[in-house]
């Protein structure tokens, strides 16, 4: 019988993990400033993921104070960046 | 019990994620790659912020899993469509199998306003070629 941490341990967290490591080729690869982005943005939410995972596995639920943080971070880069990125093609 | 459904739900958000970075890397444009990792990430952490919701027996933990997917699901669109809007204003090249682009001549460059009506827009605004790309590299 498998229980439930093992399953955390050794399925979730290494899908999760292995997902922001293809999403980092995205990062590094471009081309366009956009889609670096939009990879950072991916980044920063399976962060949230990783970390809510983490926090059932270890029983700690303060951590889910740092997954609304990371999720605020994660609209408010995407956003600013878009902005700016429109206001740079005016001048 | 509770187990079982931890064990399925947690699958089934780890796997969207996973396939929504397969996504990322494999779609062919900006465009497609968008619309394929805003929609599965945000299922995907939803799912496993419902797992922590029904793992914690408390209701403080409960609420602030539910508030972080409500945000979730309130702005990952916004910042998606923010980001699409500005990918498209800075002239990113579509994929070459791109059949139609409804938006081409539709949108004032000096404003940046949306018209139904092409005719409204200054003929020196609107440029008339499109901008899908020629060969599968630009846009890889």
């Amino acid at each position: 019988m498998i229980t439930l941490e093992a399953y955390f341990d050794y399925v979730i967290l290494p899908i999760l993990a292995i997902s922001v490591m293809l999403v980092f080729i995205r990062l590094y690869r471009g081309p366009a400033v956009v889609d670096r982005v939009i990879a950072l943005d991916l980044i920063i939410t399976i962060g949230t993921g990783i970390i809510t995972v983490y926090s059932i596995r270890t029983n700690q639920k303060v951590l889910l104070d740092v997954a609304i943080i990371l999720a605020l971070i994660a609209f408010l880069g995407t956003v600013a960046f878009a902005y700016y990125i429109e206001k740079q093609k005016d001048d | 019990m509770i187990e079982v459904i931890l064990a399925i739900l947690s699958t089934v958000g780890a796997l969207s994620i996973l396939f929504a970075s397969i996504g990322i890397l494999r779609m062919p444009d900006f465009y497609l790659r968008l619309s394929v990792t805003v929609k599965a990430s945000t299922l995907g952490v939803g799912l496993l912020l419902i797992c922590a919701a029904i793992m914690f027996p408390d209701v403080s933990v409960t609420t602030k899993a539910i508030a972080i997917l409500f945000f979730l699901v309130i702005t990952a669109p916004v910042a998606a469509h923010m980001i699409g809007r500005a990918a498209y204003f800075t002239d990113t090249p579509l994929w070459k199998g791109t059949i139609v682009d409804e938006l081409n001549g539709m949108y004032n460059e000096d404003t940046h306003k949306l018209e139904s009506n092409p005719d409204k827009i200054p003929p020196t605004a609107s440029d008339n070629d499109s901008n899908i790309a020629t060969t599968e590299e630009e846009t890889k």
